[in-house]
């Protein structure tokens, strides 16, 4: 249990603030005033009325409405399957040698760029085939196993290593030693991203790949909630039961099934692939210009500082703003979700009430509760708000509520309130504030590419580029979206180590 | 044990390139960009597809896709060789695919219009020019890639008002297809919106759409849109004439059920210079490049 003295025990009017309590405020305050510039009207004339309809629909699923159910349903587990084999192969690869800074650098780009905006880029590459949808998934996860598993095996007890007799080759240490102690871990945090990787493949669905996200997209964007609720009950089965059907002796045939029953159909042309890299992707005055003189620098300067003043840098702001608001709402949320599974403050049956909607919040991507918000409250930031901190809320909460299983108290320990407010809270709150931390930068992830549903984030205007077929801009506008995730990273990486909030990443 | 899968793994899957390789060639596939009511997309169009395969004489297939954009470069990258467009989208394409050309068209795409919608309680009326009082009000788009939805209202929005959409308006959406722009202006979450006038007739004509709430403020000037067109080398894959034999196909469509899921009256011959002025309003607006 991590503690820190400052905030331990009764504060009898101690005027000097912890700088755990001093970094929230400041975070919280910072919402606080961005929330009075960002635009977060309702814009529907009667939010309540498509709510009705909606609950209509989910007390009335329809399972016999979509068209190729099973195909998509398959599509959506064998995405993720091949993805997470192929994500764990390569991260386990790279972790080896995460000594390296190239590696990790190499690593941090690649997944500061959401599975989205690769799967929109592979669809330019390779089309509408299942390995646009497979590399979407396994290119970003790969940098996330990378990293993770690098830091597991870090993390890994040295005592075995130091039994072994002097001579011992590396990599009979490394199997040996260091391997056995690292590989639960490697499962435990394998699976977890098996069911992130669910969520990835089914929202790949909502830019054109066959999945439970294309009808998903469809049956909203109509008012079909019947049929919407039909495909969100058979998603949250799949993931509920994952524990049950992933098994790794079950791999290599869930390989096999994939490779014979995914739609391959379809070439994929290299010289489109060429093409792609050597041509769409090249700033336009670059791509036009008959040689490489003053005149081509100066259209190319003018392309990029047009690009970044009126779509890149409106698209900063609004990204910005948005991760902020989203960022405290998930704290908030998550103080008030974590109770709902703790033993500390409800018996068995309250508990698993406030298991299954934990569950059922968090297992919802984001951005299709975002999409269940536009409908009822209508354009602007508040939807995106919303979903990204009750889903975020929801995920860190679990964790949390866990946590708290383990905590011991006194005989004679406060209740309810008391408890809640002067001695549960203060003793989650460093770990509490390493999640949160942890979680900032996947939120921007999430933040940007949001805006494909039409909030000005730098997913809009990303999503705009691919609609007008300017790739060029689209990459452009995309490493710029890298770019800001690094940046956030680097600085919520400088901010743990000055509030000394540690926790295992994996856990995230 | 391992290898053995490993091998077994590998075999299956350059059999199975294989054979979809293989198979992919004497397949003639097609698409349709996704206007409107995008449910049940199959069923429509896999009953065109079934009356293309008996007209021509191979089997046709229909892939459905998510956008205007992933119909174009389905199109580009020769997984579909035939494709219903709008006319940017169209342009788009034959711009990316050399040789390709547009065959036909419906009959009412010669002098098709974009009907400017408004919810009743803007008190917009009806007008022989695009009203100024939209000015500041919210407005929706249909699909970014649109001509009906996007192109050409951008195009007489930025001729009435000398002024982007963004700069005009209090907020700008983009609501994905026509079904759902008359939705979104109907529910009030948009002021006004601009909309394909065929999918605004058949919403008018199925009930989906209550006059009490939302009706037609102005109607643009005609000007040409969707379009049937067909790759370059699409007779050299499935034979001499195989472009004359798609396009008579087309020409010939009368069953009403067929034509219903476009929706035409019928296809008549069409050409890509009937397209030049789209092409021409794009570059202009700044949606193409020159």
């Amino acid at each position: 249990m991590t503690t820190s003295t400052a905030i331990n025990g009764p504060s009898a009017a101690v005027p000097q603030r912890s700088p755990l309590l001093r970094a929230s405020l400041g975070f919280f305050l910072l919402a606080v005033c961005l929330l009075l510039v960002a635009d977060i009207e309702i814009t529907t004339r009667d939010p309540w009325l498509e709510l009705g309809r909606l609950a209509l629909g989910i007390v009335t699923p329809d399972f016999f409405a979509v068209e190729d159910l099973a195909q998509a349903l398959f599509n959506t587990i064998a995405f993720a399957i091949v993805g997470v084999v192929l994500g764990s192969s390569f991260g386990f690869v790279l972790a080896l040698s995460f000594h390296h800074r190239a590696v990790r650098v190499f690593c941090a780009v690649i997944r500061a760029v959401h599975e989205l905006f690769w799967g929109l880029i592979f669809l330019q590459v390779f089309g509408l085939t299942p390995l646009t949808a497979v590399l979407a998934i396994a290119i970003p996860y790969a940098g996330i196993f990378a990293k993770v598993f690098s830091e597991i095996l870090e993390e890994s007890d040295p005592a075995p290593l130091k039994s072994l007799p002097s001579g011992t080759g590396t990599i009979s240490a490394f199997l040996y030693a260091r391997l056995p102690d690292a590989l639960s871990h490697f499962k435990t945090y394998t699976l977890y991203r098996l069911e992130c990787a669910l969520r990835s493949s089914a929202v790949l669905g909502f830019v054109g790949l066959p999945t439970i996200g294309f009808h998903l997209e469809s049956a909203f964007a109509q008012g079909g909630y019947s049929e919407a609720a039909a495909l969100l009950i058979l998603f949250y089965v799949i993931i509920a039961t994952i524990r049950v059907w992933a098994r790794r002796q079950l791999v290599p045939f869930y390989i096999l099934v994939s490779l014979i029953f995914l739609p391959w159909g379809g070439s994929i042309s290299m010289s489109h692939v060429a093409t792609f890299f050597t041509h769409d992707i090249v700033p336009y005055p670059l791509r036009v210009a008959e040689t490489f003189d003053a005149t081509t620098l100066s259209a190319l300067w003018a392309w990029m500082t047009d690009l970044f003043a009126g779509q890149a840098l409106p698209g900063i702001v609004s990204t910005v703003v948005l991760t902020q608001i989203a960022l405290v709402g998930t704290g908030m949320l998550t103080l008030l979700f974590f109770p709902l599974i703790s033993p500390k403050f409800f018996g068995t049956v309250g508990r698993n009430i406030g298991h299954v909607a934990l569950v059922v919040i968090r297992s919802t991507p984001e951005y299709i509760l975002t999409l269940i918000l536009l409908l009822l409250w209508g354009p602007s930031m508040l939807p995106a708000i919303v979903a990204l901190a009750l889903h975020n809320g929801a995920i860190i909460g679990h964790l949390i509520g866990r946590h708290t299983e383990t905590m011991g108290l006194r005989p004679d320990h406060a209740k309810g309130l008391n408890l809640y407010f002067y001695e549960v809270t203060p003793r989650i709150y460093p770990q509490f504030l390493a999640f949160l931390f942890y979680r900032w930068e996947v939120i921007m992830r999430e933040t940007a590419i949001l805006g494909i549903l039409g909030i000005t984030t730098l997913g809009f205007y990303i999503d705009s580029a691919f609609a007008d077929l300017r790739f060029d801009r689209a990459l452009f506008l995309i490493a710029i979206t890298a770019l800001l995730n690094l940046g956030i990273d680097a600085l919520s990486r400088r901010i743990r180590a000055r509030l000394r909030l540690k926790s295992r990443l994996d856990a995230v | 044990m391992i290898r053995e899968m490993f091998k077994k793994f590998l075999l299956s899957a350059v059999v199975l390139l294989g054979t979809a390789v293989a198979a992919h060639a004497e397949t003639f596939v097609f698409t349709a960009i996704p206007d409107e009511d995008e449910t049940r997309l199959k069923t429509r169009f896999e009953k065109v597809a079934t009356y293309l395969s008996d007209k021509l004489g191979v089997e046709v297939k229909y892939i459905p896709v998510k956008s205007y954009a992933a119909a174009v470069t389905a199109f580009r990258n020769d997984q579909v060789q035939l494709a219903w467009f709008g006319g940017l989208s169209g342009v788009r394409a034959r711009k990316l695919v050399p040789g390709s050309q547009a065959i036909a068209q419906g009959e009412e795409d010669k002098a098709f219009e974009t009907f400017f919608i408004a919810h009743n309680s803007t008190g917009l009326k009806p007008a022989a020019s695009l009203p100024k009082e939209i000015a500041g009000k919210t407005f929706t788009f249909g699909s970014k890639g649109s001509t009906s939805g996007r192109l050409m209202p951008e195009y007489f929005i930025r001729q009435a008002f000398q002024d982007a959409p963004e700069k005009v308006f209090s907020r700008v959406g983009f609501s994905g297809d026509h079904s759902r722009t008359i939705a979104l202006v109907q529910s009030g979450a948009f002021e006004v919106g601009a909309v394909n006038f065929k999918v605004w007739e058949n919403e008018m004509k199925a009930g989906k759409i209550d006059p009490a709430k939302v009706s037609v403020i102005w109607k643009t000037p005609a000007y040409p849109d969707y379009n049937w067109s067909i790759r370059g080398d699409a007779d050299k894959r499935f034979g001499a004439g195989f472009t004359e034999k798609v396009k008579t196909a087309l020409l010939e469509m009368k069953d009403p059920d067929l034509l219903s899921s476009f929706p035409r009256a019928s296809f008549i011959p069409a050409s890509n210079s009937d397209y030049q002025p789209i092409l021409d309003v794009g570059q202009k607006i700044g949606l193409l490049d020159e």
